[in-house]
């Protein structure tokens, strides 16, 4: 037994891991796609919500516990499945010539790709709209807006503006789109796989589990989609264009908080 | 009917194999795919030919030995039947019918189409048995065991060890046989005695024996000639992290 055999992860450890970890960032997915819904109720709302965000009680510290625990959530996940993709072609080197499917989906089996995809759709995420600076500077170009916290009016940095002003880029809002749809193929495969892994499926469950787990994949797509699509369709046009011309008339906004 | 066959040759577990085409003319409709076989490889010999090896034995669907893919299947079209009940019937007349071995790493060809299925003995002699006392069988009625119970066992006991749930798995697991072959011991009251240590046994020698991870394709269940199904597996998942629980604490008092 070579060396890399004899500390192989067992291969249901792994499963466990990769269910949890997974579990931990849909309920993540669920939460940021409720929070983003708000975008629908107006300016304000949303602005207020990316407010208290950033301020959690306890934050700084609570908001990078937060953060740490969806990365940590995120590289278990994404070891597992570069631990099982390595393994399970080294388990099968070569394909049948008239290699058939029975039942195996085609969003099963191509779970490594859309999760690579996700995975580096991810990566531009954060740095479009957490660091705000891709593809444009989003802290020089987007300025502040009134909110209503506690009932005190404060100016905040204007999460509504960014989005609008991100999504009126068809490209971006089609990349977004497409990513979102398979977001929902790797969904439909992997909430239904998540209850298998962990045991808790049998035979009267598994075609309702699997209904659900498209039907779960089809609300996250709309829900995140949704937005993009409503941004391109001229949502939020009118009043990026009027907050743009306000930012130009007064530049002298004070840098947006860190945090 | 007329059939045109790409058969898997090789010589030995050495030598890279490759399909070698035939032709077999008239071929009897009622006849079962491993006779179709028995009658090409007759023609073959008496042409002096080297006959193709294949792995058969009862030819009743029960032993479990007969192991070729067969279109790209395991076992041929047919679903719930092994590929010596599967019968010509299914094919049609010109058909082209290409038969390999097993795939799998745990599984090395021997010759042709027979590959060697030690990896599931070695699964077997981690913890597929009882550890009964020596003396007179016990009276029948004795342990009494509820029907679903004793049904749903009996539904796991049903395997014959063919492996083509690891020959249609595109990682080339052995999660349907390993769970099939545990559960049927831990569901039964004769087997409970030794559940977590079989199941932990059981799941370390089939990693050790380089068959793959189970990502829930479910390509297993649907070659399955005796329609064992996930149930299993998933049972296996439950079994397995109780067992690495009980362990656990069990190790700190």
């Amino acid at each position: 037994m070579s060396a890399t055999e004899s500390c192989r992860i067992p291969s249901l450890v792994k499963k466990y891991l990769m269910a949890i970890s997974g579990l931990v960032l849909v309920l993540f997915i669920v939460g940021h796609m409720l929070g983003n819904l708000q975008f629908f109720i107006g300016p304000e709302v949303i602005n207020a919500y990316a407010f208290h965000l950033h301020h959690l009680p306890g934050a700084p510290v609570s908001l990078w516990l937060i953060r740490s625990s969806l990365l940590g959530a995120l590289v278990v996940h994404v070891w597992m499945a570069i631990l099982l993709t390595k393994e399970n072609r080294a388990a099968r080197p070569e394909d049948y010539l008239g290699q058939k499917t029975r039942v195996a989906t085609y969003a099963a089996r191509t779970m490594p790709v859309t999760g690579v995809l996700i995975l580096a759709f991810v990566v531009f995420h954060i740095l479009q709209y957490t660091t705000r600076v891709v593809p444009v500077d989003y802290n020089q170009t987007i300025g502040q807006s009134a909110i209503e916290v506690g009932h005190v009016e404060l100016e905040y940095f204007d999460v509504f503006a960014m989005m609008v002003s991100g999504f009126s880029s068809p490209l971006i809002s089609f990349f977004y789109i497409v990513t979102m749809g398979l977001l929902c193929m790797h969904l439909s495969h992997g909430v239904a796989s998540m209850f298998q892994s962990v045991g808790l499926r049998n035979e009267s469950w598994r075609p309702k589990l699997k209904c659900a787990a498209a039907i779960f994949g089809w609300v996250i797509f709309l829900g995140f989609a949704s937005i993009p699509a409503s941004v391109l369709a001229g949502y939020g046009e009118p009043y990026l264009s009027a907050k743009e011309t306000a930012w130009a008339n007064a530049p002298v906004t004070p840098p947006p908080s860190s945090h | 009917m007329h059939l045109h066959l790409k058969i898997w040759r090789q010589k030995n577990g050495d030598q890279p194999g490759k399909f070698v085409s035939y032709e077999l003319p008239e071929v009897d409709e009622g006849s079962s795919f491993l006779e179709m076989l028995d009658i090409m490889n007759e023609q073959m010999v008496s042409k002096g030919e080297e006959p193709v090896a294949f792995d058969h034995d009862c030819r009743e669907g029960i032993c479990g030995m007969c192991s070729l893919v067969i279109n790209g299947e395991a076992h041929g079209p047919q679903r719930a039947t092994t590929a010596c009940q599967l019968h010509m019937r299914h094919f049609k007349d010109g058909d082209t019918i290409t038969i390999e071995p097993w795939r799998a790493k745990a599984f090395p060809v021997v010759k042709d189409l027979v590959v060697d299925r030690t990896a599931f003995d070695k699964v077997i002699q981690a913890g597929g048995f009882i550890t009964a006392r020596t003396g007179s069988a016990q009276d029948a009625n004795e342990v009494p065991i509820p029907k679903p119970v004793a049904d749903k066992a009996m539904d796991a006991a049903a395997c014959i060890g063919c492996g083509a749930c690891v020959a249609a798995c595109p990682n080339g697991s052995a999660m349907l046989f390993t769970s099939a072959k545990a559960g049927h011991l831990n569901l039964l009251p004769q087997g409970k005695a030794e559940k977590d240590e079989r199941t932990l046994k059981m799941v370390e020698a089939m990693d050790k024996a380089g068959f793959g991870n189970c990502t829930n394709y479910g390509e297993c269940q649907a070659v399955c000639p005796k329609e064992i199904t996930l149930d299993f597996i998933a049972k296996m998942n439950r079994d397995y992290a109780t067992a690495r629980v009980r362990k656990f604490f069990s190790k700190a008092c």
